[in-house]
């Protein structure tokens, strides 16, 4: 009797719960109703990556879930959404995969590697700068987006930081094995880094004037700026390219000169463009930028 | 190897953090819980009732709640520490502390009656008789329980790396990312960091409790 009772006060516990998702999250999900055809007998060459993933009808890719307007999980639909999320429905929808047939997986910086290595996900498409110690452990399809180290400060800049150059004896905040923390060593030791675990410590420190800046990559700061209009600005002078790729096993040549088809008719047919729009482009409200050009390397 | 070789100054630096984290919370811990257990004997029902707050407190959070509290809660009544590193220490000791106290007041509770007694007897007033009598013979008791307690606190402070100090853990986080090629060996230099530490620590303590051993 007594446990029936608990079990009813947890239910409705997590009824509650689940009342308190957002508006934005329904927004969001209607916009991501209106995605991209999926194509129908497709084929393959005999033995590629493409030919097996068709034939199962279902696919893995990893992605991150903290990303606003990247890859951000839904706790309505228990999926991911956002541009990494769209781009990767593309790629699936070439393949004969519907989105609901994408197992997504989280992956994060530290584990993207591995997960491709031990074929625990098929791509990984979760803000992934392309670089040539990666590239000894997996292979890149694109880029597909160019990101661009950025700062931000407290809303009306008080120290007037317009470049990475005036770091110059200012406290600045990144996170712990990020590559923008490692530019920061590497480039401009004059400034103080300060690096903690996860973007939203340095989003407090900032808050309460304990460092003067935060720096990384323009779409992470771009999500924190959509969190807290009043209290941050983005600089807007990014001062690294950042080319986001699709992480994918190691000599895989098959599959990636097909992700980077893919990619390429994207560009050009506009469903690039309408994926960032209805994503990131929705949070910056800025226009899609130029798509960026396939490295076919 | 080559890559040990090459990356040597920030595990040495990183080594040196964990090692100077732990041995400064240590010591904090260990005068603040040696207070505490005193506190929780003492005569007095509103130190006993302190004391008893404070275990009960910091025993029952969370570490990484303890290091959010220290490094963005206090900030909010125009609080602040030196820094971030002196902040980690007190993190870490605060919350240690519960546990030396509770460890040490089981070994004041194994120290016989008759010993505070005959303490007070002769006339030695309740801080004397529980400095000169009863606290020398409950910390001869308590070796293993503290150093399982000292153990916990030198990995425990691998929470700091997420709050802006760079530790061993810290340094993994930094390494694993530039050195993708790399990770099993990441992965096994910051482990030996570690054991550095906790290995040499548990036989000591095993050598201590021989020592020190009561013979009944």
């Amino acid at each position: 009797m007594r446990i029936t009772r608990y079990a009813a006060t947890f239910a409705a516990f997590g009824v509650v719960l689940a009342g308190c998702s957002s508006e934005a999250g329904n927004e969001v999900e209607d916009a991501a109703q209106e995605t991209q055809d999926v194509a129908e007998d497709v084929q393959f060459d005999e033995g590629t990556t493409m030919a097996e993933l068709a034939e199962s009808g279902e696919i893995t890719i990893g992605t991150k879930f903290d990303q606003p307007g990247f890859g951000l999980l839904n706790p309505n639909t228990e999926a991911p959404e956002g541009f990494d999320v769209e781009i990767a429905e593309l790629i699936a929808a070439e393949l004969g995969i519907a989105p609901e047939s994408i197992n997504w997986v989280e992956t994060v910086s530290a584990n993207r590697e591995p997960f491709i290595q031990n074929g625990q996900v098929d791509m990984v498409v979760a803000t992934y700068t392309i670089n040539d110690k990666r590239k000894e452990v997996v292979d890149f399809a694109g880029p597909y987006y160019e990101a661009g180290q950025d700062i931000m400060v407290a809303a009306g800049n008080p120290e007037g930081i317009e470049g990475p150059e005036d770091l110059a004896g200012q406290k600045v905040c990144s996170v712990e094995g990020s590559t923008p923390a490692q530019n920061i060593r590497d480039n401009f030791p004059e400034a103080e880094l300060i690096t903690y675990d996860v973007y939203s410590k340095c989003a407090d420190d900032l808050a309460n004037g304990n460092v003067q800046a935060v720096t990384t990559d323009n779409v992470i700061l771009t999500g924190l700026v959509a969190g807290s209009p009043d209290e941050f600005e983005l600089v807007g002078n990014p001062f690294t390219e950042e080319p986001y790729g699709i992480g994918l096993e190691k000599g895989d040549e098959e599959f990636r000169s097909f992700i980077n088809d893919v990619l390429e008719e994207s560009f050009e047919n506009g469903e690039w463009a309408a994926a960032w729009d209805r994503t990131a482009g929705a949070i910056t409200g800025e226009e899609a930028p130029e798509p960026p050009s396939v490295d076919r390397y | 190897m080559q890559f040990l070789i090459d990356n040597f100054p920030l595990l040495r630096s990183a080594f040196l953090t964990t090692l100077s984290l732990a041995v400064a919370s240590g010591l904090f811990a260990l005068v603040l819980g040696t207070i505490l257990a005193g506190m929780r004997v003492s005569p007095a029902p509103t130190l006993r009732g302190l004391a008893t707050f404070y275990v009960e407190v910091f025993r029952n959070t969370p570490l990484t709640v303890v290091f959010f509290f220290l490094f963005f809660g206090i900030v909010e009544i125009d609080l602040q520490f030196p820094s971030r590193f002196i902040a980690a220490v007190a993190a870490l000791g605060l919350y240690t502390a519960a546990f030396v106290a509770e460890a040490l007041r089981s070994g004041i509770n194994a120290v016989p009656t008759g010993q505070a007694e005959a303490a007070r007897a002769i006339g030695l007033d309740f801080g004397q008789s529980l400095r000169t009598v009863v606290l020398p013979q409950a910390f001869r008791t308590v070796v293993p329980p503290l150093g399982n307690v000292w153990i916990a606190l030198a990995k425990n402070t691998s929470i700091a790396a997420g709050f802006a100090v760079t530790d061993l853990t810290a340094a993994l986080q930094r390494l694993a990312n530039v050195n993708a090629d790399q990770i099993l060996m990441v992965f096994f230099a910051i482990v030996l960091g570690y054991l550095v530490i906790t290995l040499p620590s548990a036989w000591a303590f095993r050598a201590i409790e021989t020592r020190v051993a009561i013979v009944r």
